[in-house]
């Protein structure tokens, strides 16, 4: 059996680390304002995962993790044994 | 608190390591075969490696008091070499006999290519036939969720390997759920940027509990620490979990895990009984 924290437990322990932890985000995204891009650049995709997983990050847990997770990651094709020539499941 | 850490690659860390982990109460590594940081230019060199893996590095590790297993097969990124690949499961044969090799691995997939899952899958027929245990390199980043996926699917229409002799290893978030509801073991790999942090990897036993669970560092020749496992108990203390859990994530579950390979013989320094839970 897992001990259980109350919430306030939690806060107390892990506040600093996520100020700091925001703070770091929010310097870097100040740094890649601060960046000029080239002339007629195409937007990275990855600046639009940044925005979507910092969006998660607003939305309602349990589960942020794994969202962001999936935001970074590239999809599942149940296919692929077809598209790569293999047999057919079992 | 005794700890074992299951997937180590020591042969790319210096001999501090060893007394540092030893001082640190570990008891035990294991060492799957990986990516030396270049490719190998040839099946010879995979050969020169088994054996650096079955013996120098054993010796090495047990001058230190610490035990050492470890595991053959041609990793996920040079697997996309089919010709060499078949050269070198062709010799792991070899070598399983030989003193602490658990079984294959670590075998996966990198940018989860048809080559790669070529390779996975002549690896997974060999341990079938062979009656091995497998450890499972799951990929990195963007491809983890995608790979994971093709990957649980190989095994599962691999009727001959139970799915507990499998653990599937660097699982996160996203992927511990669907390894443990295949029925796999799971590791959490504690290493910095590209997987887990042990802050994350509590918060994992938390929510999934500790059936099926190990914490390692996969210390390699990258950004690393050796003494990760540490970290992780550590923090389970400080979050205020027993000793009985901890024990279980990073002592006996390994344990348990290894003690299906009828190779595997481990007994601690000053107990008389085996270590076999």
């Amino acid at each position: 059996m897992t001990h259980v924290r109350e919430a306030a437990e939690v806060l107390n322990r892990d506040f600093l680390e996520m100020r700091s932890r925001i703070l770091e985000v929010a310097a870097a995204l100040d740094r890649l304002d601060r960046a000029p891009a080239r002339v007629g650049e195409t937007p990275d995709r990855r600046l639009a995962q940044l925005r979507q997983a910092i969006g998660a990050l607003l939305g309602p847990g349990p589960g942020r993790a794994e969202t962001v997770q999936r935001i970074f990651s590239l999809e599942y094709d149940p296919n692929w044994r077809e598209s790569n020539g293999f047999a057919r499941a079992r | 608190m005794r700890y074992i850490d299951p997937h180590i690659h020591m042969v790319s860390r210096t001999t501090d390591d060893y007394k540092r982990m030893a001082l640190a109460g570990c008891v035990l590594v294991s060492e799957p075969a990986f990516w030396a940081g270049f490719d190998r230019s040839g099946a010879e060199g995979f050969r020169d490696y088994f054996r650096q893996l079955t013996t120098f590095e054993r010796n090495r590790s047990l001058a230190y008091g610490i035990e050492h297993q470890c595991w053959l097969c041609i990793n996920a990124k040079e697997a996309d070499n089919v010709a060499l690949a078949r050269e070198v499961i062709a010799m792991i044969p070899e070598f399983l006999a030989g003193p602490g090799v658990l079984g294959i691995g670590e075998i996966g997939l990198n940018k989860n290519t048809r080559n790669e899952a070529t390779v996975f899958l002549e690896h997974l027929e060999l341990a079938a036939r062979l009656l091995e245990l497998v450890l499972v390199h799951t990929p990195h980043l963007a491809d983890k969720y995608q790979g994971t996926r093709m990957i649980l699917d190989m095994l599962r229409d691999e009727p001959r390997i139970d799915p507990e002799r499998v653990c599937i290893d660097h699982v996160e978030e996203h992927t511990i759920r669907l390894a443990l509801e295949a029925g796999h073991w799971v590791g959490m790999t504690l290493y910095p940027i590209t997987k887990c942090t042990p802050s994350r990897a509590a918060d994992m036993v938390e929510t999934y509990g500790a059936e099926r669970v190990m914490v390692n560092s996969a210390g390699d020749w990258g950004h690393s620490d050796p003494l990760a496992v540490p970290e992780f108990i550590f923090e389970m203390r400080a979050r205020g979990h027993d000793e009985a859990l901890i024990r279980r994530v990073v002592y006996e579950n390994p344990l348990t895990f290894f003690s299906q390979c009828p190779r595997f013989e481990f007994t601690p320094r000053g107990d008389a009984v085996a270590a076999t839970p």
